[in-house]
């Protein structure tokens, strides 16, 4: 029986199966239990994160078509509700918001008043979470909690989350999980794992991870698994690892990016950078901030919140007299060696989940397995110019 | 006072209120501020910083120039105006109120070099954070061999504690130079690693604590090699953008490490690879 | 006395590891000088046909700089070379050097050693490859001063 990662309690084989229907009656559920339900949806052409109301929220009947540069959403031929791979948005927005005041402060003519904001600590519950997105989070656990400091704002949010996860059928073209040894099953960290079947009868295989998860299952009407559905599931995700858009030879990446810091391909790829950040805000584990000190008209009252940042500003590497890294080819350099690299020394762990939005997102099409076969010394395909 | 560790978790994330108890001029941009705990204090080990909070303006990291030897004593902090942050610090009266955060970082390792000989290279402000090392040798004088203070400014104007100087030089040997001046300046003109080349120290026994505008540890670093000092024993403070100052914000990092961190001291073995790498 | 300069010069690095002959030689075109503090060694365009060895005390070297005044470039110690000019014509001092304490010194007749290094190639290239040497090196730290690196480049 394995360890639960997102609850801790021992894990029980409990697995069902559910139509699509129940999908709607899941949301009521946890809805009901108090949960605020996040997940996927179609807005602006994209499928993003956000609160879900109802399971007629869902992306139903839609994929998306993914390339170097390129994000485009289509119609499938059937109602699947997680015919596709992952969107602009990913969990992070909501355990590490983008915007968080951490305290007010005012001078009461003397000493300040240092007034601590309070921890949310809404129970979240996140439905449609990828293999390559719980091993996003846990990476950001060891950021936020695994240090000397921790980030209790963090922890708060992290704490009460019920996770219903997905296990991926369709993957994208800039995906490669696979490479990365996060995906397309899930393994750890989660109350509910879905696997959607499309073979005839629309169904849905539900493993239960947790105590919790088993729970909220038995609240739902569902029927043994079978066999059969267990072995339709399998070939879900199987069919799906072999069918990645991309792939990145992973083995012996730190010693190879900390060996390669003056490889001529950076001033090649500092050609076509444009140093937007879109990578950083994209990418699940990004985790870079600042903060802002803010006042209002008195002057009496401040406040620091603290905002993402990106490596790849002018400002972010700034100390008195100018920035250390002021070439695109430096910053360029910096975030790939950090992602891939030297994320190791300092947290134990690769930062990349293979999930491929920064490939996507790229507005010049900057593919990082590119630039690893690159330095590498192997045959790339670039023709991902704009 | 609480204990540096109880301390650093409490400290780390809001900043504590200390009062500006005493403000001294250095030079025409640089101020040596003593900070009164307004409540229990901490203590700070000799190269730790803390992080300066100026109401309603913003907060930087500031390495201590002086640190606390009993419960109630002042933070002593040389900040230089060089923007919005440090000169609110800088023009902050006695009686006004700073928050720090802290201390945070690693610290010079002094108790190991003592039964040695110290040498101490200082460029600019580098003196300040080394200053707490002068101040260890001397309150323990008999632990260490010939400890040397080979200080560099610009002119003779920028040179920091001026009057300690010249108290070190009874029990240090103390040698400073600047990069020009004019006649009322009888001491030395020229830089400061020229200065290893005469500096009294034994390279088999001898450690040395360096600070300074990168360039100048740079040569500074490549006249002690040629002394005969092992990289192990070279001991740097690095500096980088600082915006949390307790390794959540990722914006120190030099490779692998962290400044905030892992640092800001580190030996000259543990960075060599990395600190010679343009725009790292 | 020439037998006493010999032995000093052995014991000065710049001329370190050349053999009795070479010293002779070069001994032969040196005196021993002393200077007070704040006497002048040279001014700026005097005629400059020797150069020095700092043996004890401190040298400033610098320019009058108006309407600044004079300003220190350098100071010289034990073991320092201090005149160039003598090497190439026209033999004029481009700097100012006083001494800051009492000096003593060695003083090297430019045009003497001039002759010397001529009628011996072997040695005058030893000794035009020991001054390059301190050159490069005083030309090293002077541009290490020219980054003005304590101040923000403004």
């Amino acid at each position: 029986m394995a360890q639960n990662r997102s609850t801790g309690v021992e894990r029980v084989d409990v697995t069902a199966v559910v139509e699509p229907s129940a999908l709607d009656d899941l949301i009521g559920v946890l809805r009901r239990r108090g949960f605020r339900v996040l997940g996927p949806t179609v807005r602006d052409g994209a499928i993003v994160y956000d609160e879900l109301e109802s399971a007629a929220e869902l992306p139903v009947g839609w994929t998306d078509r993914q390339e170097a540069g390129t994000y485009r959403l289509e119609r499938r031929e059937d109602d699947a509700r997680f015919g596709y791979a992952v969107g602009p948005h990913s969990w992070k927005q909501f355990l590490f918001p983008a915007r968080l005041r951490l305290w007010r402060a005012r001078a009461d003519g003397g000493e300040p008043m240092v007034e601590e904001e309070p921890l949310d600590e809404t129970p979240l519950a996140f439905i449609g979470v990828r293999a390559c997105e719980l091993n996003a989070i846990a990476i950001q656990d060891k950021v936020f909690t695994g240090g000397k400091f921790v980030d209790r704002d963090y922890a708060a949010r992290r704490r009460g989350i019920f996770v219903v996860a997905v296990n991926c059928g369709e993957p994208a073209g800039t995906c490669f999980c696979v490479s990365m040894d996060s995906g397309p099953r899930v393994e750890q960290g989660y109350d509910l794992a879905l696997t959607e079947v499309l073979d005839g009868e629309h169904r849905f295989l539900v493993e239960a991870g947790s105590a919790a998860g088993e729970e909220v299952l038995a609240e739902l009407s569902s029927r043994p698994a079978e066999v059969a559905d267990r072995a339709a599931a399998t070939a879900v995700t199987d069919s799906a690892a072999e069918r990645m858009g991309r792939s990145m030879e992973s083995f012996g990446l730190r010693e190879l990016l900390a060996d390669n810091l003056e490889h001529p391909r950076w001033d090649e790829v500092a050609e076509r950078c444009l140093t937007c950040g879109n990578c950083t805000m994209v990418c699940p584990t990004c985790f870079c901030t600042s903060v802002e000190d803010t006042t209002d008209l008195t002057g009496q009252e401040t406040a620091r919140t603290r905002v993402w940042d990106t490596c790849f500003s002018l400002d972010y590497s700034y100390i008195h007299g100018g920035s250390v890294r002021t070439s695109a080819r430096s910053r360029y350099r910096q975030w790939l060696t950090h992602k891939l690299g030297t994320w190791h020394d300092q947290f134990d762990t690769s930062g990349c989940v293979g999930c491929g939005r920064c490939i996507t997102w790229c507005p010049v099409g900057i593919d990082i397995t590119d630039e690893v076969a690159a330095l590498r010394g192997e045959e790339t395909d670039d023709a991902t110019a704009a | 006072m609480a204990t540096a560790a109880e301390a650093s978790a409490a400290g780390a994330f809001v900043p504590v209120p200390f009062r500006v108890a005493d403000r001294r001029r250095e030079t025409a941009d640089t101020w040596t501020l003593a900070l009164a705990p307004v409540g229990g204090g901490f203590a700070v080990a000799p190269g730790q910083f803390v992080m300066v909070w100026a109401f309603g303006v913003g907060e930087v990291p500031i390495s201590v120039s002086g640190p606390p030897e009993r419960p109630g004593e002042c933070v002593v902090l040389t900040v230089r105006d060089v923007g919005a942050v440090t000169h609110a610090i800088c023009t902050s009266e006695p009686g006004a109120v700073l928050g720090l955060r802290g201390p945070l970082g690693n610290s010079w390792p002094v108790e190991a070099a003592e039964g040695g000989d110290v040498v101490v290279v200082a460029g600019g402000i580098g003196l300040a954070p080394l200053r707490p090392v002068i101040l260890h040798t001397l309150a323990r004088r008999s632990q260490f061999g010939a400890v040397s203070v080979l200080y560099g400014a610009r002119t003779p104007l920028d040179l920091l504690y001026t009057d300690e100087l010249s108290r070190w030089s009874d029990e240090l040997a103390v040698e400073v130079t600047v990069d020009a001046a004019d006649t009322s300046w009888a001491g030395r003109v020229g830089v400061v690693p020229k200065l290893l080349e005469q500096a009294e120290f034994r390279p088999e026994v001898a450690s040395a604590f360096v600070c300074g505008p990168e360039v100048m540890i740079h040569f500074t670093v490549e006249a002690l090699r040629e002394r005969g000092l092992p990289d192990e024993r070279i001991f740097l403070s690095l500096e980088r953008d600082m915006r949390c100052g307790v390794g959540l914000c990722g914006h120190c990092q030099l490779g692998p490490t962290l400044i905030c961190r892992d640092g800001p001291v580190y030996t000259q073995a543990q960075v060599a690879r990395f600190t010679e790498v343009r725009e790292l | 006395m020439q037998q006493q300069l010999d032995e000093i010069l052995t014991q000065v690095p710049f001329f370190g590891g050349m053999g009795e002959a070479e010293i002779a030689l070069i001994a032969g075109c040196g005196r021993n000088v002393h200077f007070d503090a704040g006497e002048t060694i040279f001014r700026q365009g005097d005629p400059a046909d020797n150069f020095f060895v700092v043996r004890h005390g401190t040298v400033a070297v610098g320019n009058f700089v108006p309407p600044r005044g004079e300003l220190v470039i350098e100071t010289l110690e034990a073991g320092d070379l201090l005149g160039w000019s003598w090497l190439f014509p026209p033999y004029r001092s481009h700097f100012d050097a006083r001494a800051l304490s009492p000096v003593r010194a060695t003083q090297f007749d430019g045009a003497c050693l001039r002759d010397k290094c001529a009628a011996d190639p072997a040695f005058g290239y030893d000794l035009m490859s020991r001054f390059a040497q301190v050159l490069i090196e005083r030309l090293q730290w002077t541009r290490l001063r020219l980054l003005d690196i304590y101040g923000d480049g403004r």
